[in-house]
């Protein structure tokens, strides 16, 4: 099959797209979509789009950023189903809302300290383990949010729009999250 | 965002998350600067905060679970990729 690209730089060969990058998209669609049905079916989205816009491919990025810029895309678009299913009364309040004072912490918010903050080693099996259980527990709305801001560094205008959100939304679940996750962590890990 | 430079423990963790992710101006780390000096719980808040986002973004950007697709999955991609080039 002949690429379609009149770069000389980079060029597309949709033959070896499967083999090449099917394992590498799954894995990148995993760690942001729980559900692996989902993730096989967006990744199989992602190279029929990407077939369809093989014209408009101009050669820059590598094959596979461009394949992952399209792919970031539908993971988007999932989220804002996942978004539209909930609905969206429940992230229009405030961080304050049940009768605590105004600005100050809730009680069962304020934060504790953790002792062995420093004593933290990273990449162990456990900790892995410890952190997957509180991003699962997560709802799935502040899991999105979090997910997004932390790890695919999307503009906070971005996500608003595509979530029909306001920035002050957004900040509001991203601390909410922040809190649930520290809290579990707290409990599974720091205080052990 | 407000132009007092005293804001209280719920305007300093919006400013603490925003700047976890590059997203705060001078003037609010500024004035969240001033508001951890005075605040022990708000103090706290932002250290721990900065050492969630340092696990959560390493491990969620290093420990990909690494599975493969099962070979008739990708077959079929490969099917459906060929049917729509034809």
């Amino acid at each position: 099959m002949s690429n379609l690209s009149d770069s000389e730089n980079n060029k597309l060969d949709p033959d070896r797209w499967i083999d090449l990058y099917a394992d590498y998209l799954f894995n990148y669609t995993t760690s942001r979509i729980d559900d692996i049905e989902q993730a096989k079916d967006i990744v199989q989205e992602t190279f029929l789009a990407a077939l369809k816009a093989m014209k408009n491919y101009r050669g820059e990025a590598s094959e596979r950023t461009w394949l992952v810029s399209i792919l970031k895309r539908k993971i988007i678009d999932q989220y804002r189903k996942m978004n539209s299913k909930k609905g969206k009364a429940e992230i229009r309040v405030s961080f304050y809302e049940e009768g605590g004072k105004k600005g100050k912490w809730l009680e069962e918010c304020v934060p504790q300290s953790w002792g062995n903050e420093a004593e933290i080693e990273f990449e162990t099996q456990e900790l892995g383990v410890a952190l997957n259980k509180c991003l699962e527990a997560l709802p799935d709305k502040y899991k999105a949010v979090f997910k997004m801001k932390t790890i695919d560094n999307i503009e906070t205008e971005e996500i608003c729009n595509e979530l029909n959100i306001t920035a002050s939304n957004l900040w509001v679940i991203i601390h909410r999250a922040r809190l649930q996750l520290r809290k579990c962590m707290e409990e599974s890990w720091f205080k052990k | 965002m407000s132009r007092k430079l005293m804001i209280d423990c719920n305007e300093a963790s919006t400013i603490c998350d925003k700047s976890q992710y590059n997203e705060a101006n001078g003037w609010e780390k500024f004035k969240l600067r001033i508001h951890l000096f005075l605040c022990k719980k708000c103090s706290m808040y932002s250290e721990q905060n900065k050492l969630m986002t340092r696990i959560f973004c390493e491990h969620l950007l290093n420990h990909p679970d690494h599975i493969h697709l099962p070979e008739n999955v990708k077959d079929d991609f490969k099917s459906k990729l060929k049917k729509q080039v034809n």
